[in-house]
């Protein structure tokens, strides 16, 4: 059996008396199409960070494959396939898109510390970059300044600078939050036209998302797993509802 | 204008439109054959064009850590002053040989840079002003308690520069000097153009956008950081050499938190993040410093203060930002390819 494409073994992280991961153990196969949901501060964008390693865990161990990444840094981690849309844009809102996903592309390729050659002379990273734009659609706008963009577009450009990376594994936070609906379609079709090598992890809230794409669905509360299965399973389990909507106990 | 369908998006060419932001503009063209004619119009005026040369070169150094990298710094004189003080030295102490002084006060200039700069990456706003204003306190006072080496508050006295290529003595009349002091000005410009046009250029660009996301995509923007402020460093250690050089003289002015503090001003009033922000910046302050200092020497920093708000308030990217508006404006028949 090949390893995991990720796997987390006990991860804890625990802000002073604040638990925001206890135990978390989850493991994506080569390929998956997996789901994170939960309520509100259930420690899904935690968990995304613990694996990015934005966050140091208190406990527990990351995998990428058959390699530990537990004690590397975020950059390094990206090196090695590791991939993350954020939940807020987080995005090069004065550079052209065309300019954010050349760059992406360039420090893939370990050359974005030249500084005497033009970046014109890059052609291939260039090419590549117009062509991860152009697969999202985004190849009319990509000279205008990213704060130009429209919301929806901007979600996709976050999406086009993790793909730059190449990524073996990537984690997508809530790629459809704030989008309208009448541009959410290209989301939707951007993220089934991911290449099927990848393995993706997305946390989202819209269920419309998730039952389309994922596979399984994984669901946290409070910091800790509840309870995995495919969407189907899940969506049966009152469990789930409850948690969502809360036990009325009132009195 | 394009005349091979550019409208149509599918034909939008990246090479095409990236080549077309970074070439040389005509206007570059006409501004370094400007800069050629203090020699035929003002020749009376040729010291202070190579005041204006040097504080140019300076101000560009700082650009490239606070307009491009995002870097504020309010002692960037450090490398400065300690170019000026090394070149005056080195001439002081027999070897009056300008370009090769040149090149080794700015190594040591840049050598500085590279280990203060351990501490300078390592924060931001608040913190990384306090320490680049530390930095600058710090030099000035060595500087100022070993006046044995320095000459102290008297200033460095006896740098004897000997001619340049054997030939051109460095004469009253600041032909010489403004000459040196143009040529490293426009191979210190090039050089940064390059730079800022490479994808070292960008990755700047892109941490002054938005540090947080520089990881997410595989890159050590500390690493980035500390190149560029070595750089920057160097560049500022080489325009106070040519100070050093070009007055034979060098004071603990060069070292002061005035210099830094004024060199911010300028760059401010040029405009940041535009290359040639700096050299305009230099131009403008120094032309009005020399004119308003002649009509009335006492407030002529009444002045400069009303120009800075003034700048800050109606043109917030400087001179060259509200030069870019308006060319905009007057060229928006430019359809964007």
């Amino acid at each position: 059996m090949t390893a995991a494409a990720l796997r987390t073994i006990d991860l804890h992280k625990s802000f002073g008396s604040l638990v925001v991961a206890q135990d978390v153990a989850i493991s994506l196969p080569q390929g998956a199409r997996h789901a994170l949901i939960g309520p509100n501060g259930a420690g899904k964008t935690t968990l995304i960070n613990l694996i990015t390693g934005a966050l140091q865990p208190d406990r527990g161990q990351v995998l990428l494959g058959d390699d530990d990444i537990t004690s590397l840094a975020p950059e390094q981690r990206v090196k090695r396939g590791l991939a993350r849309t954020f939940q807020i844009n987080a995005l090069f809102a004065g550079l052209e898109p065309l300019e954010a996903v050349t760059l992406a592309v360039c420090e893939r390729l370990g050359v974005a510390s030249t500084w005497w050659r033009h970046l014109t002379t890059f052609r291939g990273a260039i090419d590549e970059a117009f062509e991860i734009l152009a697969s999202l659609n985004l190849d009319a706008v990509c000279t205008r300044p990213t704060r130009e963009l429209a919301y929806g577009q901007q979600r996709l450009l976050e999406i086009a600078l993790a793909l730059a990376t190449r990524p073996k594994v990537l984690l997508l936070d809530e790629p459809a939050a704030g989008v309208p609906r009448q541009e959410s379609s290209a989301l939707f079709e951007a993220i089934a036209n991911l290449p099927t090598d990848i393995t993706v992890l997305f946390i989202e809230h819209d269920m419309e998302l998730v039952f389309r794409f994922a596979s399984r669905v994984i669901v946290m509360v409070g910091g800790r797993l509840l309870l995995d299965g495919t969407p189907a399973e899940i969506a049966a389990e009152p469990r789930v509802r409850e948690v969502y909507l809360g036990r009325t106990r009132h009195g | 204008m394009n005349g091979d369908g550019g409208r149509s998006p599918t034909t939008l060419d990246p090479h095409r439109h990236l080549a077309a932001k970074h070439r040389w503009q005509p206007i570059e063209f006409a501004f370094w054959l400007a800069m050629l004619l203090p020699f035929v119009l003002v020749p009376t005026y040729l010291t202070l064009a190579s005041q204006i040369a040097i504080t140019a070169i300076f101000a560009v150094s700082l650009d490239l850590i606070m307009g491009y990298a995002g870097l504020v710094s309010l002692g960037h004189a450090a490398y400065f002053g300690l170019g000026a003080y090394t070149a005056g030295l080195i001439a002081k102490a027999g070897w009056g040989e300008p370009f090769s002084g040149l090149v080794v006060a700015a190594v040591a200039a840049g050598l500085f840079g590279y280990l203060t700069g351990f501490l300078v990456v390592r924060v931001r706003h608040l913190a990384l002003i306090m320490i680049t204003l530390g930095i600058g306190l710090l030099l000035y006072e060595v500087a100022n308690r070993e006046s044995w080496l320095t000459g102290g508050n008297d200033g460095l006295q006896g740098v004897v520069i000997w001619k340049l290529f054997g030939r051109f003595d460095f004469d009253l009349y600041g032909y010489t000097a403004y000459a040196y002091a143009f040529v490293v000005l426009f191979l210190v410009v090039v050089a940064a153009r390059r730079l800022v046009h490479s994808p070292f250029g960008l990755s700047l660009r892109a941490i002054r956008e938005n540090e947080r996301r520089m990881p997410a995509i595989g890159a050590d923007s500390r690493a980035r950081l500390h190149t560029i402020y070595t750089i920057a460093a160097t560049a500022a250690g080489a325009a106070g050499a040519l100070l050093a050089q070009t007055t034979q003289f060098v004071s603990l002015g060069a070292l002061s938190f005035e210099r830094s503090a004024e060199l911010v001003t300028i760059l401010v009033i040029g405009g940041t993040g535009r290359l040639y922000g700096g050299v305009i910046g230099a131009i403008v302050y120094l032309v009005a410093r020399d004119r308003l200092s002649g009509m009335n020497p006492q407030y002529w920093y009444f002045w400069i203060g009303l120009m800075l708000i003034g700048v800050v308030l109606f043109l917030p990217s400087g001179i060259l930002g509200g030069a870019a508006v308006v060319a905009r404006k007057f060229f928006a028949t430019d359809e964007r390819r």
